[in-house]
């Protein structure tokens, strides 16, 4: 954990300026993206844009290496099953999303933007991630 | 920088934006060997599950998330955002927070990590919750639901 947590606290870092310079702890400007019908702000489609290449590019590296830079194995999701949980998940998510035009990173970026609501979001999020478990050990 | 016909959009800091969090996710795949999915990383460090990064590490990711958005706030001088009231952030935060777990993933792990991997589970959950996203808004509009004055 002590060689793992500085890495993941500057990855956490880089996201969250990343999300700030974006827009994205803007729910206004999320909510435009979202309003196709309205008045489009395309802001997050360059933000996605930007982050899938960067990301593109670190999977090739990712396929050329045998184990992660400071742990020693790479842990990846390997599914490739379409499932209702994940269809019906990302449908629920998507309205989430579309309400508050908050996500989860936002929301955390957002504590020192506006902590108030930031806390609410965080808060009523880990209430319903508590829902989904109970949801799912009962089946 | 404008986008033509957009004079809100802000197409350069949205993709230096973007290419920061695309440094973050490489940083974090490359470094750890994990996903930099946030709805998972919260989960594990608040104890919801067991699985994904040792719980100090994901609080140090948690940790870094409003730290970065610091950094930028002092830099630029603040940073503009509207945010919805408080009924309807907790009513979408719990909707998120029930979506992401069933779906496995939010924005950042399949938007961003799963679809740069071309991963079929991740462009689906993609589509669908851009989908639905879409849809809520467009609902919300067409009853005069306005959560942002």
């Amino acid at each position: 954990m002590t060689r793992l947590a500085p890495i993941a606290l500057i990855s956490g870092i880089l996201f969250g300026a990343g999300l700030a310079l974006g827009g994205m702890t803007n729910p206004a400007r999320v909510r435009g993206f979202l309003d196709i019908f309205g008045e489009w702000d395309p802001t997050l489609a360059f933000v996605m844009g930007g982050a899938v290449i960067v990301m593109a590019i670190a999977w090739r590296f990712q396929a050329r290496m045998a184990e992660p830079i400071v742990a020693g194995v790479f842990a990846l999701p390997d599914r490739t099953d379409l499932t209702p949980s994940l269809v019906g998940g990302a449908a629920l998510f998507g309205i989430g999303w579309g309400i508050a035009g908050l996500c989860p990173g936002p929301g955390f970026a957002a504590l020192v933007i506006a902590p108030a609501k930031a806390v609410a979001f965080i808060a009523a999020m880990l209430v319903g991630m508590l829902i989904a478990r109970f949801l799912e050990k009962r089946d | 920088m404008t986008l033509p016909g957009f004079p809100d959009a802000a197409p350069v800091a949205g993709l230096a934006g973007g290419i920061l969090i695309g440094l973050a996710a490489a940083t974090m795949l490359l470094g750890i060997g994990r996903i930099a999915g946030v709805s998972g990383i919260a989960a594990r460090a608040f104890g919801i599950t067991d699985s994904g990064l040792p719980k100090g590490s994901a609080w140090n990711f948690i940790v870094g998330l409003p730290l970065g958005a610091l950094i930028v706030v002092l830099v630029t001088g603040g940073v503009e955002a509207q945010f919805a009231g408080f009924l309807p952030i907790l009513i979408a935060g719990l909707i998120v927070g029930i979506g992401t777990r069933i779906g496995s993933g939010c924005t950042s792990g399949h938007g961003v990590c799963g679809v740069s991997r071309f991963s079929r589970r991740s462009v689906v959950a993609t589509i669908t919750f851009m989908a639905t996203g879409i849809a809520t808004v467009a609902v919300m509009n067409a009853i005069g639901w306005e959560v942002i004055q």
